[in-house]
């Protein structure tokens, strides 16, 4: 299992555009993925209108938690992902 | 005849008949059913549908609207394959037993309560996406096709409110404007209208509804956001010519379009817009102004219930300058008083507001509340060509006590790493006859000057604009006005200052030439008035 944090730089937040781009993403693989913004419970990172009802905004920390058999590879294309969009 | 208000989102007139949208599924009935792997069958067939006309629309909606209001569409599909959305409505079909269409339309109330019960606007607003894309997956079960009948003639597209897809599924050549019950200036329909440059009234009440037919004959003046239904014969008349001359506003506007702002023997001037919203900036752009002379900060303020948070100010303002791609932008700082009250800044009712706390007084006065706006703009200037004025400026003390605070706010800025344009300009207002007077000392200070004739005008003939019994003593061209804006001019160049005029005298085409001669650098009017005034300039001959 692999556990990362990423801090939201983005002004508008994980907004509906980056939100179904992260959800093409991870159903690329075959890890399970979910998100947890602190406070919230984690939702499945494929789920994207609960990925969007997180409401994650600018300043917010979330967690990914990426188990499964291409779990490496899943964690590093998420997190690139994160960097260059959000 | 009868008339309705509501906001007009693209100016121009349409005259036409009616033609009531009938919503697709206004309730849907529950029906028990006997073969839940039938009905969810129904719903995958739907689906995939749904998602084959989406996909045309965005094509349609690509060439139509562009990229970003395009984007929605694609949005729309991947809702539609929501993992947690098909799940709701198979296990309501599963576990309660009922048909296809009353499962999407439980669903889609459930998601769409989850995103309207957020606090950010932008969420909230996705509360119709859930809505709009349920809509459709019932539509292609029940009729096969999610589009409405149209008929040849071109008609006035009346509803309660529009989805975005639904404005974009409609044939465009038929629909003359759009009429609805409900909705903001911000929705989707307003925005998408605006883009297709189709005039639209939004939420004019429900009673519009109740009393409009297909067939009635119906004007939309998005100019004012009036909508008359069987209009009189005057009435008819009267908007008729209105819409003449939109049309040959617009003709104007073809050939004026990219052309400059010079005289026939060569002298140059830059024509800018005022305006008060991040709203108008579409009637900016149309209009071909290029810049921004005057932006009102105060909607910010007006908008809000509390004082706006620096980063509420810094997303408008950057909104604008990105908007405005590398135009120039001036800001105008804070600018109320007792005759522009906001509650929340608890003003004192005062007997003569006009020579009373308001402005640059009250920013001086209320430090934290100034720096705040300052930070955001210098925060924003990273983003564009932006210019920062300061209004209802009387002395020299006050504008360096500005340029005080302006440092500090930058020094700051820079210890946080943020990055600013060190090189924004700043100005300030010349609207007093004080301003005017000492202008030889407050230009060496400041970058521009940008007069503003309405409040001069007051102060300088001591009359109270609010005052109708004083029109027959303002005298708008008075000698003694067009004397301090001539010395303003004259010390703003010798001290290596420009000065533009932002103020209702700027729109003037019979002081055009008055001011070109004087060397005014820079005329900002309301945006429909950009062109006639570049007209203006091209035909003069100054020496």
């Amino acid at each position: 299992m692999k556990e990362f944090s990423y801090t939201i730089k983005d002004e508008i937040g994980i907004h509906a555009r980056p939100a179904g781009n992260l959800v093409k993403l991870v159903k690329g693989f075959t890890s399970a993925v979910t998100i947890e913004k602190e406070s919230k419970p984690a939702v499945n990172a494929t789920a994207l209108m609960k990925l969007m009802s997180l409401g994650v905004k600018c300043g917010d920390t979330v967690k990914f938690t990426v188990q499964g058999d291409d779990e490496d590879a899943a964690a590093k294309a998420i997190e690139e992902f994160m960097n260059a969009n959000l | 005849m009868t008339v309705y208000n509501g906001k007009g989102v693209y100016s121009s007139v349409a005259i036409g008949k009616a033609s009531v949208f009938k919503r697709r599924s206004a309730s849907v009935p529950m029906l028990k059913i006997d073969d839940p792997a039938k009905e969810i069958e129904r719903v995958e067939n739907a689906k995939a549908l749904a998602v084959e006309q989406l996909t045309a629309i965005h094509g349609k909606a690509l060439k139509e609207v562009g990229e970003t209001n395009a984007e929605i569409f694609e949005i729309h599909i991947m809702m539609l394959d929501d993992e947690d959305y098909n799940d709701s409505i198979r296990s309501i079909i599963e576990n309660q037993g009922v048909n296809a269409e009353y499962a999407v339309s439980v669903t889609s109330d459930n998601f769409s309560e989850m995103f309207a019960s957020m606090d950010d606007a932008y969420m909230q607003a996705r509360a119709a996406d859930v809505r709009d894309i349920s809509n459709r997956l019932i539509a292609c079960m029940t009729e096969g096709s999610a589009e409405s009948g149209s008929s040849d003639e071109k008609v006035i597209v009346c509803a309660d409110d529009l989805a975005p897809s639904e404005t974009v599924s409609l044939d465009k050549d038929k629909v003359l404007a759009f009429v609805t019950a409900y909705g903001s200036s911000n929705s989707h329909t307003a925005i998408l209208a605006r883009n297709m440059n189709i005039p639209a009234i939004i939420g004019v009440g429900e009673e519009f509804l109740k009393n409009i037919s297909d067939g009635d004959l119906m004007i939309v003046d998005g100019h004012t956001g009036e909508v008359f239904v069987s209009p009189d014969d005057e009435t008819l008349k009267r908007l008729e010519e209105k819409q003449a001359e939109d049309i040959k506003k617009k003709q104007l506007l073809q050939e004026l379009k990219g052309k400059e702002n010079v005289t026939l023997d060569g002298t140059e001037v830059k024509i800018y817009a005022n305006i008060g919203g991040v709203g108008s900036i579409g009637s900016v752009l149309a209009n071909d102004a290029g810049g921004i002379g005057l932006f009102r900060s105060e909607f910010l303020y007006l908008e809000s219930d509390n004082y706006p948070t620096e980063e509420q100010q810094f997303i408008a303002y950057r909104k604008v300058l990105e908007s405005m791609v590398g135009k120039k932008v001036i800001i105008r700082t804070l600018d109320i008083g007792a005759d522009k009250q906001i509650d929340y800044f608890d003003l004192e009712k005062e007997e003569n507001p006009a020579l009373g706390f308001r402005a640059i007084r009250i920013c001086l006065t209320r430090p934290e509340i100034f720096k705040t706006q300052l930070r955001a703009l210098f925060r924003a200037s990273a983003f564009g060509d932006l210019g920062i004025m300061f209004p209802m400026i009387t002395s020299v003390s006050e504008v360096e006590s500005c340029l005080k605070m302006c440092d500090e706010v930058k020094k700051e800025l820079a210890e946080d790493g943020i990055n600013f344009n060190e090189d924004t300009e700043i100005g300030i207002m010349i609207e007093t006859p004080a301003a005017a007077v000492i202008s030889d000392k407050l230009a060496p200070l400041v970058d521009f000057f940008s007069v503003g004739t309405n409040d001069l005008t007051q102060y300088t003939l001591a009359c109270d604009r609010q005052n109708a019994k004083l029109e027959s003593f303002v005298d708008t061209h008075h000698e003694a006005v067009l004397r301090l804006i001539e010395l303003s001019a004259k010390n703003a160049h010798e001290n290596g200052a420009w000065i533009g005029i932002c103020g209702e005298l700027a729109a003037d085409l019979t002081l055009t030439e008055t001011f070109l001669r004087m060397g005014i650098d820079e005329l900002s009017v309301s945006p429909p008035y950009v062109l006639p005034l570049r007209e203006k300039v091209r035909s003069l001959r100054l020496k």
